[in-house]
């Protein structure tokens, strides 16, 4: 990426006034660096220095959005090869592709396939993103009715998709309010769609036939000053053109390439099953648009949480909230564990009370996002904490007994804990979440 | 316009490993660049997949996973046979879960009979699973090293906690070690010299980084994987050049959102297709990060990574 905290220190006003939140200009500088402060903070720097740093410090794939207000889905803005090096940014949006030559009844059983599909994760919500229309009919007005129909059942971002560039056109004005993606400029009709994406300020998407046609129809787009572009090289086994475009883009700032992309896995098999194994493929590695034939609970959701654990923030453990957690049908006999609340430590813990098919109370702490141990080492999951929050989260209003589960890892704290939880009787569990069905039945026994 | 790739600058490879005995023998690793990277390099052995069999028969499957062993599960030899016969598996991974103190706890002797009469009826590769239990897995390992001499089997996971006896019985009777550490590059890193100072020839490790499965902890998993790559790869970290296996079907069929009905869950959709999809999408996300053995259960989950193992090597 672009210039050194020192470096945009240079181009700074150096008043050290204070106004964009930070002491001085240098401290401000260092926070631009790392991407943790924006440019706009600062009140008395010129257009021309925004610019110039702004650039720089662009990432080297672009951010693209599409579509609008909450429905907008940003893709691109990528940094980086591999997430462990710093983290991948924007999910590819997955994306059911509808075309004109399918009933009304198709049409409406794979959009509601569509809608339905909204999971929540620890308070995350997956959703696929956007619908594509694809022109097959030869026939306009069928293809703008159906965008019509389907810019009024949906409030997605969409793509439309027709080689009748009169046709497209048409129907881009239609909509161009939702900022669709224009699919697809190529070596023929670059100009027309080019003026007509900066004319309503939609993205456009670019198809070449090979690497290198598409470089040169993208460097001849970028010369008509469009910048929000997104790339099809065209390749229907995409692997190989993904890390060739990504790496163009990271390591010889390929201007061409420095867009996300859009990949087909719907035309390259015929098979749901398999379709959903070459989308996997296209998360780990690079695609930034992933169309789809059909969007079922099965498919959909798997791929859904593959697509969340390769954008996590590596830096940033996910965590789930501080509550009771119920699993099963409980009374107030049900034993009570208590546990941080790093997401994979819940996830764990809840599945082995869950398979134990004993009903418990499962308290989750927070311990911002840290593991059991390295929680209780770094004072977030001592006995005076667990203490109070065991007090407060209501549990002893839900239960007769009062007995309370530990983590195995914990157990030197349970004299302490029991000091400052004089009504309770402190058990101390296993170490591994894997032993808990057994203890749970002997316990409950 | 002439498009120029940047090209990665490879300094080592991953080392190959023969593994099984007699014409049955497997070959893996041998890499010279990234999964799947073969514009810049070679993958001479693609990826293989071991298919699990239980020494008893499994009380917590789902139907979905059950139905296609129905008819074997009570007898781990044509159970194994019918992997081979029916399904084509090129290897065997023998699960030996009923030797768990926590469970059904069964002697050292028992189960290196049972391994020891599956490695008698079978032909291809026969890795040996321990049930994860560092003094128990001592016991049952060391047996089955001796009794099986000549087998040329894979046994593990070899841990920290039990690194030197295992270690040792295998270098004298000639066994491969899976080395298995809890998700961290460097104990991974450090498992392997410690094995490398105990004398376990470079061709007899291979590595286990642990497995989440998707939606709990698969990109723990990817990142270390990915991260053992390129310092193999790239940095000539000799002793994190080995292969790499997973042992994710188990982990992935006892989750939640595989085991949960269509009724309950109407949004999570057909149950087997769902649970077919989670431990191939798994294995899938895997292979992107570099690995050389997968053990996996359901045949349709297998059908399709191997399908889709040989169109990226085609590709």
């Amino acid at each position: 990426m672009g210039l050194s905290g020192i470096e945009i220190f240079k181009k700074l006003p150096k008043t050290n006034c204070g106004k964009c939140g930070v002491p001085t200009c240098l401290a401000f500088a260092m926070k631009l660096a790392t991407g943790q402060a924006e440019l706009d903070a600062c009140p008395d720097i010129s257009e021309n220095v925004k610019e110039e740093i702004g650039l720089a410090s662009a990432p080297p794939v672009r951010t693209v959005v599409i579509g609008i207000g909450e429905r907008a889905t940003k893709i691109g803005g990528e940094t980086v090869l591999f997430r462990h090096e710093k983290r991948f940014e924007n999910p590819p949006a997955f994306t059911l592709l509808l075309s004109d030559n399918m009933d009304d009844l198709e049409i409406s059983s794979r959009l509601s396939g569509f809608n339905n599909a909204v999971y929540e994760r620890v308070s995350v919500v997956m959703k696929p993103e956007l619908v594509a229309i694809r022109g097959d009919s030869a026939d306009p007005l069928r293809f703008n009715t159906l965008v019509e129909k389907i810019c009024n059942e949906t409030d997605a971002g969409l793509i439309l998709m027709n080689e009748d560039v009169e046709a497209l056109s048409q129907a881009v004005r239609k909509c161009s309010g939702r900022k669709p993606l224009i699919y697809a400029a190529t070596m023929e009709n670059y100009e027309i769609l080019g003026s007509l994406a900066l004319e309503l300020s939609c993205p456009l998407a670019v198809k070449g036939d090979g690497l290198e046609e598409l470089a040169d129809v993208c460097d001849k787009l970028i010369g008509m000053g469009l910048k929000d572009l997104v790339l099809d090289s065209g390749a229907r086994n995409a692997l190989e053109d993904q890390i060739i475009i990504r790496r163009c883009a990271l390591m010889k700032k390929t201007k061409a390439f420095g867009f996300p992309t859009i990949v087909f896995p719907c035309l390259m098999t015929g098979n749901l099953m398999k379709e959903t194994i070459i989308a996997c493929q296209m998360i780990a590695k690079y695609g930034g648009i992933i169309v789809l034939s059909e969007i079922e609970g099965y498919s959909i959701f798997p791929l859904l949480l593959a697509r969340m654990n390769i954008f996590t923030d590596p830096q940033r453990p996910m965590t789930v909230e501080e509550k009771i957690y119920e699993i099963g049908a409980v009374n107030e006999n049900s034993p009570v564990l208590i546990t941080g609340n790093f997401s994979l430590t819940y996830f764990i813990v809840s599945g082995e009370v869950e398979a134990s098919h004993v009903p418990a109370y499962l308290l989750i702490k927070d311990t911002e996002g840290l593991s059991v141990l390295t929680a209780w080492a770094a004072g977030k999951f001592g006995a005076d904490t667990i203490a109070l929050f065991v007090k407060k989260s209501g549990i002893e209003e839900k239960i007769k007994h009062r007995r309370l589960v530990i983590p195995g890892y914990l157990a030197a704290i349970s004299g302490e804990l029991e000091e400052e939880l004089p009504d309770w009787e402190i058990l101390i569990g296993p170490r591994e979440a894997s032993h808990l069905p057994a203890y749970l039945k002997q316990l409950s026994a | 316009m002439r498009i120029d790739i940047p090209r990665v600058a490879y300094t080592g490879t991953i080392k190959e490993i023969t593994l099984g005995r007699n014409k049955n023998k497997i070959t893996i690793g041998g890499e010279s660049c990234y999964p799947f990277h073969l514009f810049e390099g070679t993958m001479p052995n693609p990826p293989k997949i071991a298919m699990e069999v239980y020494d008893s028969a499994p009380e917590d499957w789902p139907d979905s996973a059950m139905e296609p062993f129905a008819d074997v599960v009570d007898d781990p030899v044509a159970w194994a046979r019918k992997c081979i016969d029916v399904y084509g598996a090129e290897m065997i991974a023998l699960q030996m879960a009923s030797t768990d103190p926590n469970g059904k706890n069964i002697p050292a002797d028992k189960a290196a009979a049972i391994a020891k009469k599956v490695s008698d009826e079978i032909e291809v590769p026969l890795i040996i699973w321990g049930c994860e239990n560092v003094d128990k897995d001592t016991e049952v390992l060391r047996s089955i090293c001796e009794i099986c001499e000549g087998r040329d089997l894979i046994i593990g996971p070899v841990v920290e906690g039990n690194y030197r006896a295992i270690g040792a019985t295998a270098i004298a009777y000639n066994h491969t070690v899976i080395a298995s550490t809890p998700i961290d590059i460097n104990l991974a890193k450090q498992l392997n010299i410690l094995l490398g100072n105990l004398n376990v020839p470079d061709d007899k490790i291979i590595i286990d980084p642990s497995i989440g499965p998707i939606g709990y902890g698969l990109e723990y998993t990817y990142s270390v994987m990915e991260r053992i790559r390129v310092a193999a790869l790239t940095q000539e970290d000799e002793r994190l050049q080995y292969p790499i296996i997973l042992n994710l079907a188990k982990e992935v069929w006892k989750i939640k959102e595989v085991n949960v009905s269509e009724t309950e869950a109407p949004l999570y959709g057909h149950k087997k297709s769902r649970g077919v999809l989670f431990e191939a999408l798994t294995a899938q996300c895997m292979l992107m990060a570099g690995a050389n053995i997968l053990i996996m259960r359901h045949p349709e989950a297998i059908g399709l990574v191997k399908e889709s193992i040989k169109d990226l090597m085609n590709s």
